[in-house]
């Protein structure tokens, strides 16, 4: 067999050499740096949207590490984002206003809650584990609904204060500071998410994603895995809600809701999943196109948003970036 | 004749058990089965359809649990230990229907157990492509079972009998001491098959094999004893001319061959 | 016996009454719409988190055909539910269908997006504000019995969700309908190989499990009030009473749906201060102790 093998072994290789290399930096991935950079000279009247773009897209990331390479299908990762909002507002209302100490509690009070209802909720599967996410979140909410001595009920918490960035920026008006500052909580993220996706454990995630029955076979530690990859992802989706109060001084109820939950898995699924850069593609459009669209017409908004859903579940399951994929795909063939 | 036992008759087994016994919703699958494969043997286990084969390698591996008796893996007692421990303890397996990580290249799918063999699967921060060798050892193992023209192909796009190739590709690259096959070459073209079985004989000599199949032609080429299971209880255990001549497992097949 | 403790005791046991009353009359409403979406999860293992589009469809559908077309009650009644799972028919065969053997996500996509469309159309046609329960007058009144006054048509409600329990337990496990139903929910490989039309039995259930829901919806207008929003505010205990209940089963989701019902009922007067919170904790619990639901027909398996 060896004879007939031979020759063909060295064709392939250059296609391995590429996946053995998808680690390496590509100048594509300079692209969404090059856009928030210029956002933020070309649009000054935008970066408060602009803030908030930065941080949807850094929980949408958050999600796909659980969704698109660990496989974990959750509908209440706002639980997560919502913890960290309000760890970051009652630590501002009660003195604690240093922003950059507060973002890193509240991302390990996120990630620790990531922990302990892990441990709940990773042990079961399809619908059961669709089911606890949601009455995690769910009940989360209730407490912060009920618990108004120390989140403000239905009002929120308002007339929150944080200190300059670094001693030195303040939060001004037109949001400089807070774009600045929530670019550079993305890029950390980014940087750390992409370590992870292409080292050994990212991918056992996807591993895990495609068959966990194989991995158990294979020697892994299932349960350990997706409790870590859980616990990560929470604390980075606890940061981008710490960003959201420390941006926007303000935190409500629906940071934990579960329209917070639908909305961003319809972001990352909108960019595409398991991809990394669905978050940078899908976030944007998402809330561009509501910024633009939604205030006219809230209505029309969620139908063409479920439209979309169905559209992308039928004709472009790997969204945005999956349609690219198969038209780079088609034209390489046709140059081929 | 047991040119393949191991020169040092005190050695443990490769894998024993004893008095294996379990029940699926009140019907028995496993009746108390006693078992026992040296190390470096290459057996097979064969009986007829809803024998318990299955189930049996699914007790060995752990993924069920038995209502009572032990196993034991190089002398080691792993009847309390989950799958993926007894897989550190040497434990590899096939499985009948494909389970594979379908979207992943085939590369990807050897990567994976390799870096769960080297204790590496768990590292966070460093590209998994870094580690000195791994790739190399891959590569080396998709060339041994003709797989390297497939390698940055996702494993879904092939064909049936290169699938299974790289389900045995998978179970061999965690280095097992004790190899559980499950039908590996069911449905397999002859082209594959072959392979199969040249891989297969061509393990180190220090592997068990246990294989489990319905194809006589492969049992023959492949093991030098077979044990045959019927009724979730070993009925009978020779050599494959002893097992040819033995009128009680010509009853069972032709037994089942009449009923069918 | 003092007779200050007497009406101590008197108003304690009214309270029960009532809290029991109520919980159960809810309890009934939510176990109409989520039969159907049990019966239909566990045939086909489908995540439907657009199940309540159907119940609220009903609402709606009896709202108008009474207002508008001025039908009687029983007559709007029925035309609902006869519309509705004319409706669940018609979707199932063109969208559920193809995604039968797709991913839980894509399921939940595309059921999350059935939502989103159903609740922005109900805004468009009807406006935002709740309908009116459609009510009939001869319901409205107060029912007495041994000494006791009980709002007639939440009695109305519970005696219609007993006869639709009574129903299908008749017609699940007395006819072939309901055999096939169970045998396809235990092993559908199995019951297609033995001559089942599994196609067919999803059709035939979906449209059951849609006209039931409508019938909840439209019945318990009064309890669950018709808004756009009604698909996405329920579905979080829409799927508690399946998941805690047990998929493809009749009594488990009656369990699920009374406990449920009692238990919110119980909690909204006794302790108002800690909202849903208990029934979150509770379910969390459950769905520990047993992932499969209280009366799954699923084993663990290996």
């Amino acid at each position: 067999m060896s004879a007939e093998a031979a020759p063909l072994t060295a064709a392939p290789s250059a296609a391995v050499a590429a996946i053995l290399g998808r680690h390496r930096l590509r100048a594509v991935e300079a692209l969404p740096w090059l856009c928030a950079g210029l956002g933020f000279f070309a649009l000054p009247d935008y970066l408060a949207l602009g803030s908030q773009i930065l941080i949807m897209t850094l929980f949408a990331m958050s999600l796909d590490l659980v969704l698109g390479y660990a496989g974990i299908v959750t509908l209440g990762h706002a639980a997560f984002f919502g913890t960290g909002a309000y760890v970051a507002g009652i630590l501002a209302l009660h003195g604690w206003s240093e922003p950059i100490s507060a973002l890193a509690i509240a991302g390990a009070a996120a990630g620790l809650l990531g922990v302990a209802t892990g441990l709940i909720v990773l042990r079961a599967r399809g619908l059961a584990l669709l089911m606890l996410t949601l009455v995690v979140a769910e009940m989360l909410q209730e407490a912060a609904n009920k618990l108004g001595w120390l989140t403000g009920g239905t009002d929120g918490l308002q007339g929150i204060t944080i200190a300059p960035l670094l001693g030195r920026f303040d939060f001004d008006l037109f949001g400089r500071t807070a774009y600045l500052y929530s670019l550079a909580v993305l890029l950390l993220a980014w940087w750390l998410v992409r370590r992870i996706v292409h080292s050994p454990f990212g991918h056992s995630l996807t591993g895990l994603r495609e068959s966990a029955i194989r991995m158990r076979a294979i020697g892994a530690p299932v349960f350990r895995r997706r409790l870590r990859a859980y616990a990560v992802s929470a604390a980075l989706a606890g940061i981008a809600g710490a960003l959201l109060t420390q941006t926007t001084q303000f935190v409500g109820l629906q940071v934990l809701s579960f329209e917070l939950s639908g909305t961003v898995l319809v972001m990352l699924v909108l960019g595409g999943i398991g991809r990394l850069y669905g978050a940078f593609i899908g976030a944007p459009l998402y809330m561009i196109a509501q910024d633009q669209l939604a205030k006219q017409d809230p209505v029309n908004w969620l139908f063409w948003i479920g439209l979309l859903l169905v559209l992308i579940v039928f004709f472009a399951r790997g969204g945005i970036l999956g349609l690219v994929d198969r038209i780079l795909m088609a034209m390489g063939r046709r140059c081929a | 004749m047991r040119l393949d036992m191991p020169a040092s008759p005190a050695a443990a087994p490769a894998l024993e058990t004893r008095g294996l016994a379990k029940s699926l919703g009140g019907i028995p699958i496993a009746r108390g089965i006693d078992f026992r494969l040296e190390t470096g043997e290459r057996r097979a286990l064969i009986g007829p359809n809803g024998a318990g084969k299955t189930s049996f390698i699914n007790l060995v591996t752990g993924h069920l649990a038995p209502s009572s008796g032990r196993i034991w893996v190089g002398g080691e007692d792993v009847t309390a230990l989950p799958p993926e421990a007894r897989v550190k303890r040497g434990i590899g397996r096939t499985f009948q229907i494909n389970t594979l990580f379908a979207a992943l290249s085939v590369l990807e799918n050897v990567l994976l157990p390799l870096s769960e063999r080297r204790g590496i699967a768990g590292r966070m921060f460093r590209a998994a492509a870094a580690d000195a060798g791994l790739a190399e050892e891959g590569w080396a193992l998709l060339e041994r079972l003709g797989l390297a023209e497939d390698a940055a192909r996702p494993v879904r796009e092939l064909p049936y009998g290169r699938q299974r190739l790289v389900e045995i590709a998978i179970a061999i690259a965690l280095r097992p001491k004790v190899l559980l096959l499950d039908e590996p070459a069911a449905g397999v073209p002859s082209a594959e098959a072959g392979i199969i079985i040249e891989t297969i004989a061509g393990l180190p000599r220090d592997i068990a094999v246990l294989i489990v199949e319905h194809d006589m032609d492969l049992v023959f080429r492949v093991a030098r004893r077979i044990t045959v299971l019927v009724q979730g209880a070993v009925l009978v255990e020779g050599t494959p001319s002893e097992i040819a001549a033995d009128p009680r497992v010509r009853a069972v097949y032709l037994g089942e061959a009449a009923a069918s | 016996m003092v007779p200050a403790t007497d009406t101590a005791m008197d108003a304690a046991l009214s309270a029960a009454i009532s809290i029991a009353f109520h919980g159960v009359a809810y309890g009934m409403v939510l176990y109409l719409i989520s039969v159907g979406l049990s019966v239909t999860m566990g045939l086909m293992g489908f995540v439907n988190l657009a199940h309540g589009v159907f119940a609220m469809a009903g609402g709606y559908a009896a709202v108008t055909l009474m207002a508008r077309a001025g039908l009687p009650f029983f007559p709007a009644l029925a035309l609902s539910v006869v519309i509705v799972a004319a409706l669940g028919m018609m979707i199932e065969r063109t969208l559920y269908r193809r995604l039968y053997d797709a991913g839980e996500l894509d399921q939940v996509l595309f059921t999350i997006g059935l939502v989103f469309m159903a609740v922005a159309a109900a805004k468009f046609i009807w406006g935002p504000q709740p309908q009116p329960a459609p009510v009939p007058e001869y319901l409205r009144g107060q029912l007495v019995m041994g000494g006791r006054a009980f709002p007639a048509y939440r009695s109305f409600l519970i005696l219609s969700g007993a006869v639709v329990v009574a129903g299908l337990w008749l017609g699940l496990g007395r006819t072939r309908f309901g055999a096939q139903i169970r045998a396809t929910v235990d092993n559908r490989r199995m019951a297609q190989s033995i001559g089942i039309n599994t196609s067919l039995l999803f059709t035939c259930s979906f449209a059951l499990g849609s006209g039931l829901a409508a019938l909840g919806g439209a019945l318990g207008a009064d309890i669950l009030a018709i808004d756009p929003t009604y698909a996405q505010e329920h579905l979080v205990f829409f799927l508690i009473v399946v998941a805690v209940g047990g998929l493809g089963s009749i009594i488990g989701p009656l369990a699920a749906a009374l406990l449920l019902g009692v238990t919110a009922s119980a909690c909204s007067y006794l302790a108002p201060q800690f909202g849903a919170f208990f029934i979150y904790a509770a379910t969390l619990a459950i769905l520990l102790w047993r992932p499969h639901g209280l009366f799954g027909r699923k084993g663990a398996g290996p």
